[in-house]
């Protein structure tokens, strides 16, 4: 198994499955980020055996009756063994104690239905109460549109939840990975203190195809990828994936 | 402009006009006015009692529906408008100002969908862009600081996807006003005239109590585009209205709404001075009822309210199913 090939979509050089997964699904090459599933964005990030996962046990429920919502909940949980699109809980950072959730974008696209809002308010929970900083990664489509006007509150929900975090003086650092779009980025991925984003991550309100569509305008080179909106004035900085945990041990460390 | 459904109605009150262009005083065709009179209502009567989920997103997106501009003008008795996000400039799909509904000092604010083709354009059929949004942030600063409750009208196709709305940040600007609404120490009362779409609806009506018109419509997604997502066709919009369960009553019967305020028969844009003044009526009964609320109790229940909301299965069953 360790001998498999895979050709890098980006920059077309043959690569070791083993040395892209020991890489975190970075290209020895070209260094393009492909995504990361939650478990592994918590390997990457904690110190080992320090990660205690929160809240698991809660499923999507289908509040509307929703054409084939179930069986695509059924065949998201085959596919990536979790519950639902998130994966939350406490965890070490260089010895720094933090809550921490990973959205995953293998389930239904990184969705936020109830269950990714409510572990997302959950985890601010445990932040605020424990006086922990909040370290919070995305990689979303967006609301999860099979729960119709209750995705929409879970903006409302973690929203309501991060304003009383904001009240102490702990830190909360999101980061953005490719891609993050719609409900999640319009609520509590853009609303921390410190906003990071992963090299060549697209992220924005509305895609791209969509505007495109609608308006009928070209679009710039780069578009909505993370550099774009760092120079827009939205992001504070580009940190490669290999680098993100020393990162946030840095950024940490100024802060209570 | 005429909706297909409404045909038939529209049919009797051309043929009724007509009849009266050549009523002379003979009797005999006075009675078949009024016959026909008697047949327009039954008519009205059976399609607007049995609108499906789609035909009521079309009468909410309907060009005579009232909008904030007629509200506005009915309901208050000086409206002080103010502009301007402070940094880029001002957005006027946004509107906002002090103002005075049946003797309250409030901050009123809303879409702005405009009369014309003009004021359309203008007010980019209500879909906001950052500017929009950090004008309404702005306003809720501005209330918190003075005590005033705010007053929101809600309609809006959702917020504006555009490059220069993407440039300018929009999923930011829409997140710090879901952050500030859910701390002001004010009351907060909106009521969802028309369309109530996506986030950009939102960042304007997560409040302390949310009326909304018998056929506006609340949504994460245009039943157009959640069509050409989950069925890959934007033509099955019917169908995506129905499964979305958009419609007030549906709000209303999972608490995501307080209230739903009849429309006269026909529809808002069918007899306009009833529907505002209903709504009138509705603002001024809840902002009675919320001015001496104890500010942070007021932001006590509209966290357990926004909190709580949502719907999932625990599997250790103690939670079992919560809903909101």
């Amino acid at each position: 198994m360790d001998a498999v090939f895979t050709k890098c979509e980006k920059c077309g050089q043959p690569i070791y499955e083993k040395d892209l997964r020991a890489r975190f699904n970075v290209c020895p090459n070209c260094e393009f980020h492909y995504p990361l599933s939650a478990p592994e964005r918590i390997r990457l990030l904690t110190d080992t055996g320090s990660f205690e996962e929160r809240d698991g046990g809660l499923f999507a429920d289908d509040p509307l009756g929703f054409e084939d919502y179930r069986q695509r909940l059924e065949k998201a949980r085959a596919k990536t063994g979790l519950d639902d699109a998130i994966l939350s809980g406490t965890g070490a950072i260089g010895g720094r104690r933090v809550a921490l959730a990973a959205l995953d974008f293998r389930f239904i696209g990184g969705s936020m239905g109830s269950v990714v809002g409510e572990k997302v308010a959950r985890t601010i929970e445990v932040a605020g109460a424990e006086e922990l900083p909040l370290v919070i990664v995305s990689a979303s489509g967006g609301a999860r549109m099979f729960e119709g006007v209750y995705s929409l509150m879970q903006m409302a929900k973690t929203s309501v939840a991060l304003s009383r975090y904001v009240e102490g003086s702990w830190p909360y650092v999101s980061v953005l990975t490719d891609p993050t779009f719609g409900g999640v980025t319009a609520s509590f991925a853009t609303a921390a203190d410190v906003v990071l984003a992963e090299p060549g991550a697209r992220i924005g309100f509305t895609g791209a195809r969509v505007i495109e569509q609608t308006t009928k305008e070209r679009l710039p080179e780069g578009f909505q990828t993370a550099e774009f909106q760092r120079e827009h004035g939205m992001v504070d900085r580009i940190v490669h994936r290999l680098s993100l945990k020393g990162d946030l041990e840095r950024l940490l460390g100024f802060l209570p | 402009m005429i909706l297909d459904f409404e045909r038939p109605i529209k049919d009797f009150e051309e043929r009724i006009a007509e009849l009266r262009r050549l009523a002379g005083p003979s009797a005999e065709l006075r009675e078949e006015i009024s016959r026909l009179e008697e047949a327009l209502d039954a008519a009205r009567r059976r399609i607007y009692s049995n609108l499906s989920p789609y035909q009521r997103v079309q009468v909410a997106r309907h060009p005579e529906r009232p909008n904030f501009r007629a509200y506005r003008d009915a309901l208050t008795d000086d409206f002080y408008e103010l502009s301007g996000d402070r940094f880029f400039g001002d957005d006027p799909a946004v509107r906002g100002g002090l103002a005075r509904i049946a003797d309250h000092n409030v901050l009123l604010m809303g879409h702005d969908k405009g009369t014309d083709v003009n004021s359309r354009v203008k007010g980019n059929f209500g879909m906001a862009h950052p500017e929009g949004y950090r004008k309404v942030k702005r306003f809720y600063e501005l209330a918190a600081r003075f005590g005033l409750p705010v007053v929101v009208l809600v309609d809006t196709p959702g917020a504006f996807a555009g490059r220069g709305a993407e440039e300018r940040g929009q999923a930011w600007a829409i997140s710090a006003d879901l952050m500030t609404l859910a701390r002001i120490p004010v009351p907060v009362v909106s009521a969802i005239i028309g369309e109530g779409c996506s986030g950009g609806a939102l960042a304007m009506c997560a409040t302390d109590y949310v009326g909304m018109l018998e056929n506006s419509y609340l949504s994460v997604i245009a039943p157009e585009a959640c069509a050409s997502i989950i069925f890959r066709d934007p033509g099955r919009a019917a169908e995506a209205a129905q499964a979305l369960k958009l419609t007030a009553a549906d709000m209303k019967g999972r608490g995501i709404v307080d209230e739903v305020i009849p429309e006269p028969l026909g529809g808002a844009h069918n007899d306009p001075t009833s529907a505002i003044d209903a709504v009138g009526k509705s603002l001024d009964r809840v902002l009675t009822g919320l001015s001496d609320t104890d500010p942070e109790i007021l932001r006590e229940v509209r966290y357990e309210r926004y909190r709580r909301i949502g719907t999932h299965a625990s599997e250790n069953g103690q939670g079992g199913l919560q809903r909101g």
